[in-house]
């Protein structure tokens, strides 16, 4: 479904992607792993035409996307949910809802009620400003906002970033959901061990550059995993 | 008390009338102000920058009303329908004017510096630059002299307020800008158009993923704000008469109503042109007529120093 081939991303004279490789297939999800500024959140931007690769390939459904913009992207099939979550603040939980459909010219109302019966506590909260919500409620929010898109892949740049433990659980589970629904999901997490549970598949970055990948399963008990990212995570 | 009670009480009468008087005349300053201002606010919600030749959007806009109105008024004033008539398609030339110079200005002087990720100030230098380029090619075209506007419309008064006159001038202001701001700001607040407009100006990276073409957005504000700083050069000069430097003063009392209001604020705009209108007119009464400059130009100061947000503050997101 997705490839991106050798794909280098430059910020003026630092390059923070080397040239990297991977794919995610259609029905899977796929994690990418690594420490702060490995080049994960620049992976998911490239990915969603906030930076144009310098070089190298992204095939989307075989189609050369590498250089579309960004506002072109939903129109694809490919949504992503920023880092932060992003949720438009001064805008009701409703019309954040339906900026997630901005590019749609069908009507939204099914959707909206479906993303209602998944986060029972957004139609509580529909009135209300973004800027309002909790962290656990913004999360959910951004990715309900994301799939009224009606995306083929989802992005989700680190979903469990802030949030209560608890919550981590559930848009864990939800994530689940989304992909057994028959959404594509390709998801930046801190939190490997969270991940790795869900993942099919993972990648591991370093510096910019992918260093390996594997099965999720085995990633989970790999050495250098356990040792760099699984130790950290499984204390705090 | 004293000498000054007594002077009070003679001219009670005289002083109720004109405060009366210059109010109604300050209210459609003031929607006039606020006309411009909104042009302000629009593209400061989107760029978070001033549009310094916003003046030759209002400038444009009063000449190509006035040149309507020469081809089209002829010796005697017009009446009725027919004024009604010359009024609209006024209204049509001027705003269709200060949308195309507003849309030049943000082809040239804008969108090229963005593509160059240019620092703000060389926004500020190119928007002056495009200013003065602006004015000086109208002076040079139409004259260096103020032309009065032919009228279409015979200017009595239409009712009386406390017993001062609200002329047919007053009347046309305040219906044509309030239909306008009302329409603009249920346009923001409701439709699609409007929500894009708002997720840029509240966050414009996260609108271009939810599919919000940001270039598009911006020059969609640059043309709504063109087209009502159009018309209101239009009916500035309907008054006063046109010149190729008008747009420099209205222009910078209503970029001080915008910041009263609240920069980024469209009903604030709208607040801060009323507000400023009404007290610069009322300065005649209460300071000198020769200070009315001063006053404006003072409450700007004022605001930057008490509350730089304005009165509503910066929220051209909220839908309300």
């Amino acid at each position: 479904m997705l490839e991106v081939k050798d794909a280098v991303v430059r910020y003026g004279a630092i390059t923070a992607l080397h040239g990297i490789s991977f794919s995610v297939e259609r029905g899977e999800i796929v994690t990418l792993l690594g420490a702060n500024g490995a080049g994960k959140s620049t992976t998911l931007r490239m990915l969603s035409g906030l930076h144009a690769p310098a070089s190298g390939q992204i095939l989307f459904e075989g189609r050369d996307i590498s250089a579309t913009k960004a506002h072109d992207f939903a129109a694809l099939g490919i949504s992503h949910v920023p880092e932060g979550r992003r949720i438009f603040p001064q805008m009701s939980v409703e019309e954040n809802l339906e900026m997630g459909a901005f590019t749609r010219r069908d009507s939204v109302t099914e959707d909206m009620g479906r993303m209602y019966e998944t986060f029972p506590i957004l139609k509580e909260r529909r009135k209300q400003l973004g800027s309002n919500l909790s962290g656990g409620e913004q999360q959910m929010l951004a990715i309900a906002r994301a799939l009224m898109a009606q995306p083929k892949l989802l992005l989700l740049d680190e979903p469990s970033m802030g949030l209560a433990p608890m919550i981590v659980e559930t848009i864990f589970a939800i994530i689940g959901d989304i992909r057994s629904s028959g959404t594509t999901v390709l998801v930046v997490e801190q939190n490997a061990s969270q991940a790795l549970r869900l993942a099919d598949r993972g990648y591991v970055m370093e510096n910019g550059r992918i260093a390996f990948s594997d099965a999720a399963s085995t990633l989970l008990h790999d050495e250098r995993v356990r040792a760099v990212y699984l130790g950290e995570s499984v204390e705090s | 008390m004293g000498a000054f009670g007594h002077y009070l009480a003679a001219h009670f009468d005289t002083l109720k009338l004109e405060f009366w008087a210059l109010f109604v005349g300050g209210v459609a300053n003031g929607f006039l102000y606020g006309m411009i201002a909104v042009g302000y606010t629009l593209v400061y919600g989107v760029l978070r920058l001033i549009n310094f030749a916003h003046s030759e959007v209002f400038m444009s806009g009063g000449f190509a009303g006035y040149f309507v109105m020469r081809a089209l008024v002829g010796q005697s004033v017009p009446s009725g329908f027919s004024s009604v008539g010359l009024i609209l398609l006024g209204i049509v030339a001027s705003g269709l004017a200060g949308a195309l110079v507003a849309t030049l200005i943000e082809r040239v002087a804008y969108r090229t510096l963005r593509r160059r990720n240019a620092p703000k100030l060389a926004y500020l230098i190119s928007a002056i630059g495009a200013s003065y380029f602006l004015f000086n090619l109208a002076g040079k075209e139409f004259g260096h002299l103020s032309v009065s506007m032919p009228q279409p419309y015979i200017n009595h008064p239409v009712f009386h307020i406390f017993g001062a006159p609200v002329e047919m001038y007053y009347v046309i202001i305040l219906v044509v800008s309030v239909a306008m701001f009302v329409l603009l700001d249920r346009v923001v607040a409701t439709t699609k158009l409007g929500r894009g407009i708002r997720a840029v100006a509240q966050d414009a990276e996260t609108a271009s993923l939810m599919g919000v073409n940001i270039d598009r957005t911006i020059a969609i504000t640059f043309i709504v704000g063109g087209t009502l700083g159009g018309v209101a050069g239009f009916l500035f000069g309907l008054n006063i008469g046109v010149v190729y430097t008008m747009g420099f003063v209205p222009a910078l009392k209503a970029f001080t109503a915008a910041v009263l209001g609240g920069i980024g604020n469209l009903r604030g705009a709208m607040i801060g042109g009323l507000i400023l209108g009404i007290f610069e007119s009322l300065c005649v009464v209460f300071v000198q007529a020769a200070y009315i400059d001063v006053v404006a130009f003072g409450i700007l100061v004022l605001v930057l120093l008490v509350r730089p947000t304005g009165i509503l503050g910066e929220r051209l997101g909220r839908s309300a």
